[in-house]
């Protein structure tokens, strides 16, 4: 399936990823690439397989409802590109 | 035109867990920013989640109250979007596979009706950070203390059909929620949030309008007032012949209007896909058994009790079970005087009243049930006339009691409200006010019989100045049986 | 000492030898005087690394030693270590000092292993050649011109390089088994949620598994019995006994059945290649193995369904690496779309683009039944081929890859021809099911890989099948002519 370009633009605002306009091109064409690669599953007929999500029909583990955790924000927040007083700070959100 | 309103609610309530749905983060309230806020939470690389169990019979607990289908496997999605508070850049949420199905509760209607309201399902959920918008040069600042919160967001049919109804249908989820213990339904610390879905259509006409929905609500009233305006705000357009923009509104409850969210306005394409981090939630029969029998009385079922047992009215009923704490505070009472109409007028007059006046819950109430119990024992042992339990209540709300039925007693002593009953103590009362005012006993005596009834009256006034605290009941009939021998 | 194997120097450290700090420093001399040739490694953490041979030297003084006091190694950069920078070659991750440690990071550490550091690797392990990385493609050490495959690739040459005698490493769609293999090494992916992935960064969740890049099978060995285990932070890890890995490599293996799926040797595999996997299946059938022909009907469906699969994960997974909480923030950013979408645009690089926007176009409205669900389907349909097979088989052999390694630029045109690079190993990885790859022979004097597919927590037969291979063959003891690249 051939994408066009206004559509690897918008998958791009999707994902918020910039992509430069010179490179459109290129990405419309490696993207639609592989969508004919993976393309090739539409000629299966599926209707009667369940999706199988994870390899191993395992179910979900319980944990106990126990606060273990303590206080490590000053180790978390060195890494952190911007913080103050605590809060992350990123540029105002509008609500 | 003749609209009809079409109102459905989403509402999310945080689950009372000790620590959060996928991480040991503590969920408590209030702490110092990102303080509760460890790698999951802030969802660093190569994390991963663990579910809490008690998330989950939380949840189950909730759909057996509302007479849901649960269900016995439930899968953890994916909803995918870009925002600061929301640290992976998606939410977990039950998308295909809630953990509760259709269910149903009944509201009650200012008629004294009550209408069933269907949910369509409830699933469970991690809840957002918080932004704080102040106070950082212009930028943003951003609280992951509440990121990972457990919720379950329940999710009504389009079936309210005004504010008022929708406003009830809030506070009944909001009873039963606490009642079962699930939610703590502190509105005001964001513990339950609705939002409103509102559209009108022409009357008659089955086909929806277009709706909006009002986000983040948080208290009964300002759900009934968003909605009230949106529907005044949506007609206003439709009358005009204009068309509602489907959008996301914030309620501005100091100009009682909505206004449309700019965070919103682009159509957002979620792409939910099973996330492959959490495996299938799978529970059987004995689990959901289990979790039924853990059931407390519910609203519903406390309300029929109350009225077909106690004799109490449908409405009496209805307010008392509304909420847990003062339908427990009442029935309490109510055992130890073993009069559940007097308990109930006592509860519904000046227990309510005090707690209005002072703004308080029935828990920071200082007069204890135990201590209102033994107010209500008192009055109907004769020890204290009505006049009297209300000094002893005025004085245990401003604390000058410890909580215990005994500083019942000890304030009635201190504060000579011992009623008196004994009859020859109240002949003799009787007696110097006989003595005292010949000519009124003159009078009495010149009435006709079948008016002297009115004419005691003046006597009893005398008796009670004279002493305070005896029995008006005794003091009539002495009084009658002492005029009559003159 | 550089040429030796874990299980030497296990042995070496345990008779005396030499010191741990004696091989520390030796092979650490050896990195920073030749790795600029191969490109294996991203973070040197030499102070770390002599500090824990010293503790493991102590430990063995005090008579506390066992089979892994004192071993050096070194991880992928995809495995969180605390307090070391932890890149998964993306400029993304470029000032990333992870703050806590990869579950399998704390075994090692735990068994006293000795970290020499950080490999390079495809960024995000998004690549099967280890040109994506942000911090320069890896050199095979068997030609400096050609790739050493991918995703593991820094891993691959360090130990093909004798840097370290052992690396960590992970596999969403034959990560490992391919860079083994072009390498001239053993390569193990255990059974989906035989390993914790926790503190592994997160390509494709439901795909991704954590192994070992090693000489021989028996260091293979030594490596799953630290790493495997329940871990209670990874829901998706399986609460299942570990054996010990090394008890049965010299278990007989006459009489096993092996299975070689005609899909495998297809005609487009050059008659080199399969001359040298046939050669190989001879020397198992000396051994007293038998050989049958099955069947693998879906063969072909397993590149398109995880092309859609992992990307829709990736697309996920890589959403926090948004510029909020660490890693890299544009500059200046105007707004808060501003700063996503520039410090994703600037963070990432091209094939991790490509890969986010094809899984968020697969799962965007509309078309999620046509892929995403579709493509889970298929990935039934995949696992359903190889439990058919393991009810004739006990084990499944073919090539690990079509061709040997090749050269650097010869496949980043087209993505596609990239991923077609996969074809024998992603099945694996959609079935969850483990598998090996090891040095069989050589084409053009490059290696070439032999693929061993188990049933699910087969690991110890694969591990006993490898091993007897090796203890036949000599194949894994062949090295590249390290002199002719490296200023030794």
């Amino acid at each position: 399936m051939a994408l066009d370009q206004q559509q690897v633009r918008d998958i791009a605002d999707l994902s918020r990823l910039q992509i430069d306009e010179a490179q459109i091109a290129e990405y419309q064409k490696n993207l639609s690439n592989i969508l004919d690669l993976v393309d090739q599953l539409s000629a299966v007929d599926t209707s009667a397989v369940e999706p199988m999500a994870h390899p191993l029909d395992a179910v979900q583990r319980l944990r106990a409802d126990v606060v273990t955790e303590e206080n490590n924000r000053d180790h978390f927040q060195q890494i952190a590109p911007q913080t103050e007083n605590g809060y992350y700070l990123v540029p105002r959100v509008v609500e | 035109m003749e609209w009809e309103v079409v109102i459905g609610l989403e509402i999310h309530a945080q689950l009372a867990t000790k620590s959060k749905i996928f991480s040991g983060s503590s969920t408590a309230y209030g702490a110092e920013a990102n303080t509760q806020a460890n790698a999951i939470d802030l969802g660093l690389p190569g994390v991963l989640p663990a579910f809490n169990e008690e998330a989950l019979r939380m949840a189950v607990k909730f759909g057996l109250a509302i007479d849901a289908e649960i269900g016995l496997k439930s899968v953890f999605d994916r909803k995918n979007y870009f925002y600061p508070d929301s640290p992976k850049g998606y939410q977990t949420t039950q998308l295909h596979h809630p953990v509760v199905g259709i269910g149903h509760i009944d509201i009650e209607l200012e008629d004294g009706s009550s209408k069933r309201i269907n949910v369509t399902r409830a699933h469970l959920e991690e809840d957002a950070g918080k932004s704080v918008h102040e106070g950082f040069n212009g930028m943003s600042g951003i609280d992951l203390n509440r990121a990972g919160t457990p919720l379950i967001e329940i999710v009504s049919e389009p079936e309210m059909r005004n504010a008022k109804e929708a406003a009830a249908y809030f506070r009944k989820m909001h009873s039963i929620v606490t009642y079962l213990g699930i939610c703590d339904g502190d509105l005001s610390q964001g513990s339950m949030r609705c939002d409103c879905n509102v559209s009108l259509r022409p009357k008659g006409q089955e086909e929806f309008g277009t709706r909006t929905e009002i986000k983040n609500v948080n208290s009964f009233r300002n759900v009934e007032r968003a909605i009230d305006s949106e529907i005044a705000r949506q007609m206003d357009i439709l009358e005009d012949g204009g068309k509602i923009i489907q959008e996301t509104r914030l309620y501005d409850a100091d100009k009682n209007e909505t206004r449309a969210m700019r965070s919103k306005e682009v159509a957002n394409d979620y792409r939910y896909f099973p996330c492959p981090d959490l495996l299938p939630v799978i529970i059987d029969d004995n689990y959901v058994e289990a979790v039924r029998s853990t059931l407390p009385e519910l609203p519903d079922a406390k309300r029929a009790r109350f009225a077909h047992s106690h004799g109490l009215s449908p409405i009496d009923a209805a307010v008392l079970a509304a909420n847990r704490e003062l339908a427990h505070y009442f029935e309490t009472a109510a055992k130890i005087a073993n009069d559940y109409k007097l308990a109930a007028n006592w509860v519904q007059g000046d227990v309510s009243a005090t707690l209005n006046r002072l703004e308080i819950s029935i828990g920071e109430l200082a007069v204890s049930a135990e201590q209102l119990g033994r107010i209500l024992q008192l009055i109907k042992d004769n020890t204290l006339n009505n006049g009297g339990a209300k000094e002893v209540f005025n004085a245990l709300v401003e604390g000058k009691g410890d909580g215990s039925a005994e500083s019942v007693d000890k304030l009635v002593d201190s504060l000579g409200l011992k009623q008196v009953s004994d009859s020859g103590a109240i002949e003799a009362i009787v007696a110097e006010v006989l003595a005292a005012n010949p000519k009124l006993v003159e009078s009495y005596l010149a009435t006709p019989e079948d008016k002297r009834a009115k004419a005691i009256g003046p006597f009893i006034g005398l008796v009670r100045k004279a002493a305070k605290g005896v029995n008006p009941q005794v003091v009539m009939d002495v009084l009658q049986k002492k005029l009559s021998e003159l | 000492m550089h040429n030796k194997t874990i299980a030497d120097i296990s042995r070496d450290l345990a008779a005396g030898e030499y010191s741990s700090v004696e091989i520390t420093e030796n092979l650490l001399t050896r990195i920073k005087n030749t790795d600029a040739h191969y490109n294996s490694f991203i973070t040197v953490s030499e102070e770390q690394a002599l500090a824990q041979a010293k503790a493991a030297d102590a430990r063995r003084a005090a008579g506390n030693a066992d089979a892994w006091t004192g071993i050096p190694m070194a991880h992928k950069d995809i495995f969180c270590t605390n307090g070391v920078l932890t890149t998964c070659g993306s400029k993304m991750l470029s000032n990333f000092i992870a703050p806590y440690d990869a579950t399998i990071v704390e075994n090692f550490n735990n068994a006293g292993a000795v970290s020499l550091g950080k490999l390079n690797m495809d960024e995000f392990a998004m690549g099967s050649s280890n040109e994506s990385s942000f911090y320069g493609a890896v050199k095979n050490p068997w030609d400096g011109e050609r790739v050493p495959g991918g995703s593991s690739g820094g891993s691959a040459a360090a130990v093909a390089a004798q840097l370290v005698p052992g690396a960590t490493a992970s596999d969403t769609g034959g990560s490992i088994r391919q860079p083994a293999a072009f390498c001239g090494l053993t390569g193990l992916k255990p059974t989906y949620g035989r390993v914790s992935r926790w503190g592994m960064i997160a390509y494709a969740s439901s795909l991704d598994q954590a192994g070992t890049i090693t000489r021989t099978a028996e260091d293979s060995a030594m490596m799953l019995n630290v790493m495997a285990g329940f871990d209670a932070k990874d829901s998706t890890c399986v609460d299942r006994e570990v054996p010990d890995y090394t008890a049965t490599l010299n278990n007989s293996i006459a009489g096993l059945t092996i299975g070689l799926p005609k899909e495998y040797f297809r005609s487009d595999l050059s008659a080199d290649m399969q001359q040298q996997v046939r050669n190989a299946i001879a020397e198992y059938e000396k051994m007293g193995a038998k050989v049958k022909e099955i069947s693998l009907p879906n063969t072909h469906l397993a590149i398109p369904a995880y092309y859609i699969i992992a990307p829709a994960e990736c697309s996920a997974n890589l959403s926090r690496m948004d510029g909020v909480r660490f890693g890299y923030r544009c500059e200046n950013p105007q707004d808060i779309n501003d700063l996503y979408k520039r410090s994703r645009g600037e963070g990432f690089g091209i094939e991790v683009k490509r890969r986010i926007m094809v899984g968020a176009y697969a799962l965007s409205a509309g078309f999620y039944d046509a892929y995403y669900k579709k493509a889970q389907q298929v990935r039934r349909l995949i696992r359903n081929d190889f439990v058919n097979a393991f009810n004739e088989v006990d084990i499944i052999m073919g090539p690990t890859t079509p061709t040997p390694a090749f050269k650097r630029g010869e496949k980043t045109a087209d993505p596609v021809d990239m991923y077609l690079e996969d074809i024998f190993t992603i099945a694996l990885n959609l079935a969850g099911l483990p598998g090996m790859s090891i040095s069989c022979g050589q084409v053009n004097n490059l290696p070439v890989g032999l693929q061993l597919i188990g049933n699910y927590f087969d690991e110890g037969r694969l591990l006993n099948a490898a091993h007897q291979f090796q203890q036949h063959t000599d194949w894994h003891l062949k090295t590249p002519d390290l002199k002719n690249q490296a200023d030794i």
